[in-house]
């Protein structure tokens, strides 16, 4: 049995930590994200692509990434957004862990040098290239009951295709997580009401996701709930799959923070 | 709304069912359609994680996007409406000493800690840990947890998308009632994690009682 004051003691060392973590990773951090791509930056060389879809409104697409590979997603006509989850290929309990994402990124706004976590620890996507910045981990996609709530009649949604996409490789309604949407320019004011800012939406907007695990993900291209559109308007998205550099010890993503560090390491892990 | 939320905090009567959950416990119970569940804070400062899943059919349980979505912000506060992956309304918020709850930041977990707080932490107990042990008693798995509840957690959201975990705002004997618009399976873990302001870097007990809907 510990002592009342060395608990205190404990509990007083782990307060000093837990300060110090917060200030590398709200001060420190923000300063070393590096800048938006610009919107005619990175042309994807044509050797590396693999393959290249395009999907239309309201439709999604299942999309298979080996660890390095890395998928564009562009927001052809800057009216679309995009939902994604996934899952790890060789164990689908693994999946993407949005309050794990912003929680340990001390951020609920992802952008270019950011990741998405899974849920076991680990890098599942790298955001290597981003011109938006603007995404959406809170909201979620669209539903039967929010299309209902916002046109009058229940039309195509995330939820319905992620339910889709997940059924056709043996996965159901309890594998599917919270989503990431990206295009989905989100923001939440000081009483905690959420904003759609539809100044930060352009055509051509693009991300690139670098798998660090082999993964499954699935994009749903419906309108996000919080466009204030109406009637919706939607257009189609192009999936670009092509090979990426691979993460070097100094990758921007890697070296982001001694959490990301930390979460590469145990990435690599399942490959070493 | 019932009587309960206007009742004196603290008091019990009436109550049919009442339990401590000791520090870094799980818990779970059947919570039928029209009960209100009581979780206090019995020592201040104690973030309690949880998750719902309809009794009949538990592939349907919280939400945390579909919460949010349909109220439109990013807290839990009285009168929030705890929404499922189906679109339904499971349970609500009918009482509330304490004031904005947290639902985006999750649970913590062995391999999250090791990221958050380096590797030694990786073998403390967490509240993953707990949810995996208790879910199994309803024949639910690791594949089941999804995006939880955080009572008396405060994890306040800038403009700028910052996302803190700061010291837990709730003092002695604060609660927080939940009524049930379906019979659920309610599951909590009270929150082991140390490394963290949520539970002042001291996990405690907190209590939870149960009361019937009240007779018309």
């Amino acid at each position: 049995m510990i002592s009342a004051e060395m608990k205190r003691e404990i509990s007083e060392a782990n307060r000093r930590r837990y300060e110090q973590l917060r200030a590398a990773g709200q001060e420190a951090t923000p300063k070393a994200l590096p800048d938006a791509t610009a919107l005619d930056a990175k042309p994807i060389a044509p050797e590396a692509v693999i393959s290249r879809e395009r999907v239309p409104a309201d439709w999604y697409a299942t999309v298979r990434l080996r660890r390095g590979e890395a998928l564009r997603i562009i927001d052809d006509v800057g009216m679309s957004s995009v939902s994604m989850i996934g899952w790890r290929a060789e164990e689908t309990s693994e999946r993407i862990n949005c309050a794990d994402t912003v929680k340990v990124q001390w951020s609920a706004a992802i952008s270019k040098g950011r990741v998405v976590l899974s849920d076991m620890g680990r890098v599942f996507v790298s955001i290597v290239e981003d011109t938006s910045g603007a995404h959406d981990l809170m909201v979620g996609g669209s539903t039967r009951a929010s299309t209902l709530a916002a046109f009058g009649v229940a039309l195509r949604n995330t939820h319905d295709n992620f339910l889709a996409a997940a059924a056709k490789i043996g996965l159901g309604l309890r594998d599917i997580p919270p989503c990431v949407t990206f295009f989905a320019p989100v923001s939440v004011d000081a009483k905690g009401a959420f904003h759609w800012n539809a100044n930060r939406k352009r055509p051509g907007d693009f991300v690139d996701l670098r798998a660090e695990m082999d993964v499954v993900v699935v994009l749903s291209n419906c309108a996000h709930p919080l466009n204030p559109v109406r009637p919706p308007v939607s257009g189609p998205v192009t999936l670009i799959r092509h090979r990426a550099p691979p993460a070097a010890p100094d990758d921007a993503c890697r070296t982001i923070s001694p959490e990301i560090v930390r979460a590469y390491e145990f990435t690599d892990r399942l490959y070493a | 709304m019932t009587d309960l939320a206007t009742a004196s905090p603290g008091s019990e009567a009436g109550a049919v069912y009442r339990h401590d959950i000791p520090a870094e416990c799980p818990w779970s119970r059947v919570l039928k359609r029209g009960q209100t569940l009581r979780i206090v804070d019995s020592e201040g400062q104690q973030a309690v994680d949880a998750l719902l899943y309809c009794a009949d059919d538990p592939a349907e349980r919280y939400s945390a996007q579909d919460t949010l979505r349909v109220q439109g912000s990013a807290y839990i506060d009285l009168g929030t409406r705890l929404v499922s992956n189906k679109g339904r309304v499971m349970a609500r918020i009918t009482g509330d000493s304490c004031g904005r709850h947290d639902t985006s930041a999750g649970c913590c977990s062995c391999e999250s800690n090791a990221v958050r707080f380096g590797e030694t932490t990786k073998y403390q107990h967490a509240c993953r840990e707990n949810f995996i042990m208790e879910l199994a008693k309803h024949g639910l798995t690791k594949r089941d947890i999804v995006a939880n509840l955080n009572f008396f957690m405060n994890v306040p959201i800038d403009p700028s998308g910052n996302f803190t975990v700061v010291d837990g705002i709730s003092a002695p004997g604060n609660y927080v009632d939940i009524t049930a618009d379906m019979d659920v399976i309610f599951v909590i873990s009270n929150c082991p994690q140390v490394n963290n302001p949520c539970n002042g870097f001291n996990p405690t007990p907190i209590r939870v009682a149960i009361w019937e809907p009240p007779a018309l």
